[in-house]
């Protein structure tokens, strides 16, 4: 319990410091206000011209959309990296292990290459999903024989598919304009810099479904630890179980990815720390997970704006910079062995 | 609960490994399976725990067949420890106990103190109380198996399936594991390597080779020096154990050429592929020796 009291906290005051955070000028008690002002109706600063429209403005429809975006996203791809670790029981499966990413990659790289006449008409994002969905099918129905979904072979069909289609990908951007590689990289590397309140509502409701999902077959999931046989033992149907949760990790995947961008290394890293620090007890883990992804990518976000202000540098950079190091020095502490981190 | 198979085939990899198994365990039951390496002890077990679907036949738990039961229902019937013992993200000895309530629970929550309960005393049954906070990867193989035993005794099932359940043991626990798994009273089927262990301790046994059941019954009728010879391929001299009075079971090789024994009546490499594996009772490892020479 506590380090969900401690996780929710530190998101709190992460948006707070994130609405703080920028060329405009608003103090953290201004951020704050703004927001408490825009979620409680009639409050007095909102009102008093205490707080200017450039920063209402720069709070509540820049600053905070992205921050969102960031917490959504990093739960989400940190709650599908723990479904898809324990439904392949792998601990290098990630939620992109399937090639959910690579699709999502070809989908918006054609948009922005080719024009979003080539796909239809379709905007970046939901080229972006129609790619991610496409490319799970594909290993999900490669990976299935006789009715059994093999772990092994769907994570080697994921990894053989994944290199098909970033090759198309690298062809794709090699082979445009110039000023078009620019986005072509901010997707592929993920960014949450666009983002505006009417984005968040997909991936919100992907996550809090899967989130419902995921917490209603905890004990199931830890059952699928101990080895399929013995979870059949204990009345898990395994085979239904692991494809609900190969489909259920990437669509939330590819929810999160069309509007962000593949983000990496929250989905792999995020489910361990988890693990390490409360036990592998889906029970415990899962929430912490979610949690703790989306403070991770809040705070990455945060520092992705500031670091080399006024540049901004993608935060796909930022996760695996600051994330790499805190991970390997955490692996080799005495918890980790929790975690299965001794062999 | 009753066990009924009834003409159970079963394949497993394309080929068929049980060829039409009838056998029954009537209720509160302790039964054996025996048989050579590969002669389908797992395969037959698996079609009652629902991990491989019989090609034809049935197998049926209290009259019910377990294939048309939903899993869970078979869960709260049938507690297995399986010889599979995998864990790539270690849960402690607790939480590998409580997954044995899973049959019994359905979505949120967590563990009630009836629960919590249940793990507490049936690890104590098996000699485990202190091992509760331990990770389960890092335990010995004797105390993973008492922990996986007290996972299934807190499924609460009337029906105990054991797959080489004395495995890695040492002799002094394989003896208080049989002797736990007397004292429940369940109907237990549990596949056996130890010959001694399945006359000590069970009340029938059902003789396994190359897919078929070759014998059933109380083991002192089933378990013969010519019965143990056929399938095994081994000499077998069946005595009187001098403190329980069953059947106790000394093997000797088979000498390679001896005028006054019957010629072998299969191949020879399927005598070569069943040495009954090391444990206290089984013979030496088959090894160039005279023909005459007695194993002990």
């Amino acid at each position: 319990m506590g380090v969900h009291v401690a996780l929710f906290l530190a998101i709190l005051a992460t948006l707070v410091v994130s609405g703080a955070t920028g060329p405009a000028d608003v103090s953290t008690a201004d951020a704050a206000r703004v927001v408490v002002g825009h979620l409680v109706p009639d409050v007095s600063w909102m009102r008093d011209g205490s707080i200017t429209p450039l920063q209402d403005q720069a709070v509540w429809q820049f600053r905070l959309p992205r921050t969102l975006l960031a917490g959504l996203a990093g739960a989400g791809l940190a709650l599908a990296g723990a479904l898809m670790q324990a439904a392949v029981r792998n601990p290098l499966a990630e939620p992109y292990v399937l090639g959910v990413s690579a699709g999502a990659g070809v989908g918006a790289v054609a948009v922005i290459t080719l024009g979003s006449a080539a796909v239809g008409g379709l905007p970046l994002s939901g080229a972006a999903f129609l790619g991610a969905l496409g490319a799970t099918a594909a290993v999900y129905l490669l990976a299935r024989q006789h009715g059994v979904l093999a772990p092994t072979r769907m994570i080697l069909a994921g990894v053989a598919l994944g290199s098909l289609l970033s090759a198309v990908t690298s062809y794709l951007t090699l082979t445009t304009e110039a000023q078009n590689v620019f986005s072509v990289l901010f997707f592929l590397l993920g960014s949450v810099s666009a983002a505006t309140m009417d984005q968040l509502a997909v991936p919100a409701a992907a996550l809090a479904a899967v989130t419902l999902y995921a917490l209603a077959n905890a004990r199931a999931l830890n059952a699928l630890l101990v080895g399929d046989e013995n979870a059949t033992a204990l009345g898990v149907g395994v085979n239904r179980l692991r494809g609900r949760l190969v489909i259920a990790a990437s669509l939330l995947t590819g929810a999160v990815v069309a509007v962000s961008g593949g983000i990496g290394f929250v989905g792999l890293v995020v489910p361990h720390t988890a693990r390490i620090l409360v036990g592998a007890d889906h029970r415990r883990m899962l929430t912490v997970t979610i949690l703790g992804g989306a403070l991770f990518l809040m705070v990455a976000d945060v520092l992705a704006r500031t670091v080399a202000a006024p540049t901004e540098i993608p935060i796909g950079i930022v996760t695996a910079v600051v994330g790499a190091p805190c991970f390997l020095w955490l692996i080799r502490q005495g918890r980790a062995a929790r975690a299965g981190m001794l062999r | 609960m009753r066990i009924d198979f009834t003409d159970v085939v079963v394949r497993r990899g394309g080929s068929r490994v049980v060829h039409g198994a009838t056998f029954r365990v009537e209720p509160g039951q302790v039964a054996g399976l025996v048989g050579p390496n590969g002669s389908g002890k797992s395969s037959l077990l698996r079609s009652l725990y629902r991990v491989t679907r019989p090609e034809s036949g049935t197998v049926a738990v209290g009259g019910q067949d377990v294939w048309t039961l939903p899993p869970r229902t078979v869960a709260r019937q049938v507690a297995v420890m399986t010889q599979e013992s995998t864990a790539d993200f270690d849960l402690d000895v607790l939480d590998i106990v409580l997954l044995g309530r899973l049959p019994h629970h359905r979505g949120f929550g967590g563990d009630s103190p009836r629960d919590l309960a249940l793990a507490d005393r049936a690890l104590a049954r098996v000699g485990a109380a202190d091992l509760a906070g331990r990770p389960f990867a890092g335990l010995s193989g004797g105390e993973k198996q008492r922990v996986l035993l007290a996972r299934a005794l807190v499924q609460e099932s009337q029906v105990l399936v054991l797959d080489e359940p004395t495995n890695h043991l040492d002799i002094s626990f394989q003896l208080e594991l049989m002797r736990i798994i007397g004292e429940l009273g369940l109907t237990t089927l549990a596949a056996l390597h130890d010959l001694n262990l399945a006359a000590a301790h069970c009340d029938v046994v059902a003789v396994l080779r190359a897919g078929r059941i070759v014998a059933q019954g109380p083991p002192a009728d089933v378990l013969t020096p010519d019965l143990i010879h056929d399938v095994f391929g081994v000499r077998a001299d069946v005595l009187a154990h001098p403190a329980s009075g069953r059947p106790l079971i000394a093997f000797s090789p088979l000498p390679s050429r001896s005028p006054d024994s019957p010629a072998p009546e299969h191949p020879v490499k399927e005598h070569t592929s069943c040495p009954v594996p090391s444990s206290p009772a089984s013979p030496p490892r088959e090894q160039p020796s005279p023909p005459s020479a007695s194993s002990r």
